[in-house]
């Protein structure tokens, strides 16, 4: 029996459930400080004066550090880094720990109270005085653009940069001149906040001895962490430890070097004693990064018959106050996808970065794929309405390779798409749905005149991830590689240890890797132990983010164990007398192939390898293995979802009946987790479709940062989901795999609003913002009935 | 998201209560469930310098038959409320009520006395005790009185009770095989009502309003409407006398619309 592509129940999961999971809050030391941060109640202001008099008389506060005080002492020597600087001239204003004389958004850092305990902390730090001189903010990516006001006063204006990826111009005029049908349609992608279950914590353990510094940080990327401190900080690399205990979720909130990471590290060491900080949810809706935040205009050209001849797209980009570790690639992520599933000839993107006086924003599940997805999702159902076609039609008529199995095909944004057959999955997931039984429901509400209208939304998306090929990263002056590394120990005792450099944070990478290690090794899934998340224990990996574990760390554990296989095989062969050319490998024996008899299982020649008693002539002893995966390309999942709504006319109330999700990605090591993450995903997405939305006011303030207002749906809002699975596997990878952990959510808004706009278009409605509120959808329909006025 | 710092004191008896509200005056709240009390801790909108529990007085929880009415303590949870038969019976729009409030955790916490001593306009038991016509015992240093519903929430978070009493007991006249309806509408199955109706039909209609005004509040001109037999379109004057509150969630236009559309289908469930 195989352990790959079998539904394994996840290994992580009991201790979890019991609340053994070790957090960074759980891990205690002895003799620890709390921060308490002062943070910014103004969008954008001057710091005119600070008083830290009665924060340092409070009980059990050790010191009180203003923003110039932590500058003037030397702990950094550089800004936290942007590793992604998308043009020479973008503009990266200086962004320490702390703000120094002038604040840009509300929740940045002013001061930090250091005391015995977090209530202690958080008390004191309420007892800061600061004094700010206002100045106009910049509340939002509209006013950025007009440049009446900017977000950082040194600078003219509030833009960061200008982003082309416009391969042939000429062509694409000549698309718009020659085009029989044109769509020009304009999306707002809402800020989110992304509301992991844990909220970010650090713990920072120094040595002062031994000069070392241990961070325990709720992250995504301890790999990246590491470095990044070691230049922010100068502390020498090999000084710094970072781990990754038990992260709940990140959603790329925790990917990114975040003030709090510096100052723990910083202030641990200078003190010689612990420092740690636990964000409150509040704090976390201010000060963790969000996501979204772009104002989009995509245009189509198309002959009469609804066939693509091309696609321009222009976002107007929200960085926020800051250029965090890769705010301003997240546009460019999804820079190559506008053009979805889509045979167009001609293609150009433009991006512009705006500073605002908001949270900075940064990746969040997807980065800048939905975005892209959602643009030319909806705009293919406009383009359908006009051209008098179905939704599936136009699809159908523009889909790469007519619908039919394809691999290795370039397409204009310049990639080379793995390999796909979307025909199949669309006719899979219209059967599913009973795409023409809700139609004929559809028109029998409507000439009923029924107060509860039907919408059909469907979707399909084509994704980039497995990041990625380090060379195509350079391409795009990221500041690293794409590469994953493993290691594959087999143990005297028979047992394994499989080392991954890419950590988990709730995806359930130890038995996912369990299973292809097992499958390989010939031996159980229950006798490999999978060892991640800390750089002392894993010192190479590039971490989780980008759909990119499997696709680039799964694939090297996978390479990692046929070279210990292909070690094995030729102690085997030494010690049997035999060729290794001769020998079989299957179900973890070695046997000559012809002579039955003659055979030997891995774990007696794991243990030959420990002993080293009789190995080849110049073998090294033990079994272990290291693989550095640098993926050749990236991987494109693809899927098609659709979606039920019923609207309710008086109220403007959005019900989802039903979703269907039909997804391809490549070979499933374990379908369960894939299960898992598309339900996840595909909730995150219709969240913002329909829930969620990072409110501010005028001022730059934050109207809902508490999870009473941010409107995280939970299970009772979701029907149950339908989905399945055509597998159509990668050309990427020896395993045939490509990713699922963003595709849900890079298909679902899209495939929502679709259905929305379709309830609604006996109106005329063609288009609805996000997130579609009741009260939006009942004032479009009022609207609608009194002609337009309300 | 951290309360600031408070004394914490356990009452065994709401005498006890009342003893240690008479000693600390304003400084002291009695704390109960504690799901709207410590919210508000938390983010330091309140910030008592002494809690009181009252939660552990096991002889305020109980629903007993008092003849013509149901006493219920007030110290019984929003759960003990949707699992009583004899409300189930007597008073069914209380039992469907307290079912649809927060999620199960908040229900097992939260109580009954809590929910009427809080006072929020957008809180679901309090349109429950208007519709009911029901009312409310409290005692202080002086004894007791029983407060009329109508009589009860007299502003934003603000009740009849002193600040040295305690809600000992909730009275809800029994009424069985009356018609009754209950509308909350919101956005996530957890939520408080963005608006909701209440509708108790009989002799004596009533409705009451969640969420439109600045405390719970009954609607005289639906009331009239249904007394005079006008049956559901008695809803299109729903919206009329009404002072809703403005949110991220809904403006006052759309709030009065969803009071008119949420109290016609009140009536037609309670008329059903
Ligand atoms: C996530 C969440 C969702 C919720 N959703 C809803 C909802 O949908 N609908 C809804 O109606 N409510 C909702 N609530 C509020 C919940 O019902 C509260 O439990 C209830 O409002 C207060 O009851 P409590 O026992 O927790 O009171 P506490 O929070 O302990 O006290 C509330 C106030 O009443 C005072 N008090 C308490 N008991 C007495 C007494 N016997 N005499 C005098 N004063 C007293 C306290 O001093 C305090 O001022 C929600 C709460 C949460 C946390």
């Amino acid at each position: 029996m195989t352990a790959v592509g079998t539904p394994m129940k996840r290994r992580e999961d009991p201790q979890l459930l019991v609340g053994e999971g070790k957090y960074v809050d759980d891990i205690q030391v002895v003799g620890q400080l709390w921060m308490g941060m002062v943070r910014s109640t103004m969008a954008h202001a001057r710091i005119t004066s600070i008083d830290t008099s009665a924060a340092e008389g409070a009980d059990g506060v050790h010191s009180v550090l203003t923003g110039s005080q932590l500058q003037e002492m030397g702990l950094w020597i550089a800004p936290l880094p942007c590793a992604w600087p998308v043009t020479e001239d973008m503009v990266n204003p200086p962004h320490y720990p702390t703000a120094i004389d002038e604040v840009h958004h509300v929740g940045e850092i002013v001061a930090v109270v250091l005391a015995d305990s977090r209530y202690g902390a958080v008390d004191a730090a309420e007892q800061v005085i600061v004094d700010y001189e206002p100045l106009d903010a910049v509340a939002s990516i509209g006013l950025a653009r007009d440049g009446s006001a900017t977000a950082h006063s040194e600078h003219e204006t509030n833009k960061a940069f200008h982003w082309p990826l416009v391969p042939d111009p000429d062509a694409l005029d000549a698309a718009f001149a020659n085009a029989a049908q044109t769509v020009k349609a304009n999306f707002v992608q809402q800020r989110l906040i992304p509301a992991a279950m844990e909220p970010r914590g650090v713990l920072a353990v120094p040595s002062p001895m031994g000069g070392d510094v241990t961070l325990y940080s709720a992250t995504q990327v301890p790999h990246i962490l590491k470095v990044m401190i070691a230049a922010t900080t100068g502390i020498a690399e090999s000084k710094i430890r970072v781990v990754a205990p038990a992260v709940g979720g990140g959603f790329g909130a925790k990917l990114n070097v975040n003030p709090d990471e510096i100052l723990a590290v910083t202030l641990a060491n200078k003190l010689g004693r612990a420092v740690r900080w636990t964000e409150s949810r509040t704090e976390a809706a201010f000060s963790t990064h969000q996501g979204r935040g772009q104002l989009q205009t995509i245009e189509l050209a198309a002959d009469a018959d609804g066939k693509l001849q091309g696609v321009r797209v222009h976002v107007d980009a929200d960085m926020g106050a800051y250029m965090m570790l890769i705010t301003p690639g997240v546009p460019l992520l999804g820079s190559f996808l506008y053009t979805g599933v889509y045979d167009v000839p001609a293609f150009g993107f433009t991006c512009d970065g705006y500073f605002t006086n908001l949270t900075p924003t940064d990746a969040y599940r997807g980065a800048g794929r939905p975005e892209a997805s959602y643009a030319i999702e909806r705009a293919m159902d406009i383009l359908a309405a006009q051209v008098g076609i179905g939704p599936d039609e136009v699809r159908r008529r523009n889909y790469l390779g007519g619908g039919d199995y394809f691999e290795n095909l370039e397409v204009p944004s310049t990639l080379v798409f793995d390999s796909g057959h979307y025909g199949p999955n669309l006719d899979r997931a219209l059967e599913l749905a009973n795409y023409e039984g809700l139609k004929t429901e559809q028109v029998r509400r409507r000439e009923a005149g029924d107060s509860k209208q039907l919408g059909i939304g469907m979707v399909t998306y084509v994704e980039i991830c497995g990041l990625a090929p380090s060379r195509a990263l350079g391409g795009l002056n990221y500041g690293a590689g794409g590469w994953e590394h493993a290691t594959v120990r087999l143990l005297p005792t028979g047992k394994a240890e499989v080392v991954s450099g890419s950590t988990p944070h709730g995806q359930g990478h130890e038995t996912t890797w369990s299973q292809i290690a097992a499958d390989k090794l010939g031996i159980q899934p229950e006798d490999i132990t999978v060892l991640h998340s800390d750089t002392a224990i894993s010192p190479l990996g590039l971490d989780t983010y980008g759909s990119r574990s499997l696709a680039v760390g799964g694939v090297a554990i996978a390479a990692a164990c046929d070279k210990v296989v292909e070690k094995a095989k030729q102690i085997a062969a030494h010690q049997m007398e035999a060729s290794a050319d001769d020998l079989e490998f299957a179900e973890g024996v070695f046997s000559v192939s012809g002579s039955p008899d003659q055979a030997m299982p891995i774990q007696a020649i794991a243990f030959g390898a420990f002993t080293a008693h009789d190995l080849p002539d110049g073998m090294e002893p033990n079994l272990q293995e290291q693989v550095t995966f640098d993926p050749p390309n990236f991987v494109f999942p693809f899927g098609t979802h659709v979606c039920t709504v019923e609207i309710d006319e008086d109220t403007g109330e959005v019900e989802l009946l039903s979703y269907v999700a039909v997804d391809d990605c490549g070979n499933q090591i374990n379908p369960m987790i894939v299960e898992g993450q598309l339900h996840g995903g595909i909730v995150q997405g219709v969240a913002q479709a329909l829930w969620e939305e990072a409110c501010y006011d005028e001022d730059g303030n934050l109207a809902n940062p508490s999870m009473m207002d941010y409107l995280v749906p939970s299970a009772a809002e979701v029907p149950s989901m339908v989905t399945d699975y055509t597998v159509t596997p990668s050309t990427s990878n020896s395993l045939g795999v490509k990713g699922a952990g963003e595709a849900g959510t890079i298909s679902s808004a899209a495939a929502v609003m679709n259905a929305v706009v379709d309830a609604l278009s006996p109106y005329g409605v063609v288009d609805m913002d996000m997130p579609a509120t009741p009260q939006r959808v009942w004032r479009t329909i009022h609207e609608a009935k009194n002609g337009g006025a309300s | 998201m951290i309360p600031a710092a408070f004394d914490y004191q356990v009452a065994d008896s709401a005498d006890a209560a009342i003893a240690a509200l008479t000693e600390h005056g304003d400084d002291a709240k009695l704390l109960a469930g504690g799901h709207s009390l410590i919210p508000l801790m938390r983010f330091r909108l309140a910030t008592p310098g002494v809690l009181v529990d009252i939660s552990r007085i096991s002889d305020l929880s109980y629903i007993n038959d008092g003849g013509d009415h149901l006493a219920i303590g007030a110290m019984t949870t929003h759960r003990a409320l949707e699992t009583s038969k004899l409300l189930a019976t007597e008073a069914p729009l209380l039992h469907h009520v307290a079912s649809q409030v927060g999620d199960p955790q908040v229900r097992h916490r939260g109580t009954l006395g809590g929910s009427l001593a809080h006072g929020d306009p957008a809180s679901d038991l309090p349109a429950a005790l208007l519709a009911h016509g029901g009312s409310v015992v409290a005692k202080g240093p002086s004894g007791e009185r029983e407060i009329a519903a109508t009589d009860f929430f007299t502003g934003f978070l603000e009740t009849a009770i002193d600040g040295d009493e305690v809600i000992t007991e909730i009275r809800i006249p029994k009424a069985a095989g009356v018609g009754w309806g209950y509308q909350k509408f919101n956005r996530r199955a957890q939520d408080w009502a963005i608006v909701g109706a209440a509708v108790m039909l009989g002799d004596e209609p009533k409705v009451a309003l969640v969420n439109m005004g600045s405390s719970p509040m009954r609607h005289a001109g639906v009331e009239a409407g249904l007394a005079g037999g006008g049956g559901s379109d008695a809803a299109s004057v729903a919206g009329d006398d009404t002072d809703p509150p403005e949110d991220l969630n809904a403006d006052a236009e759309y709030r009065k619309h969803l009071a008119r559309v949420l109290v016609g289908r009140g009536i037609a469930e309670a008329s059903a």
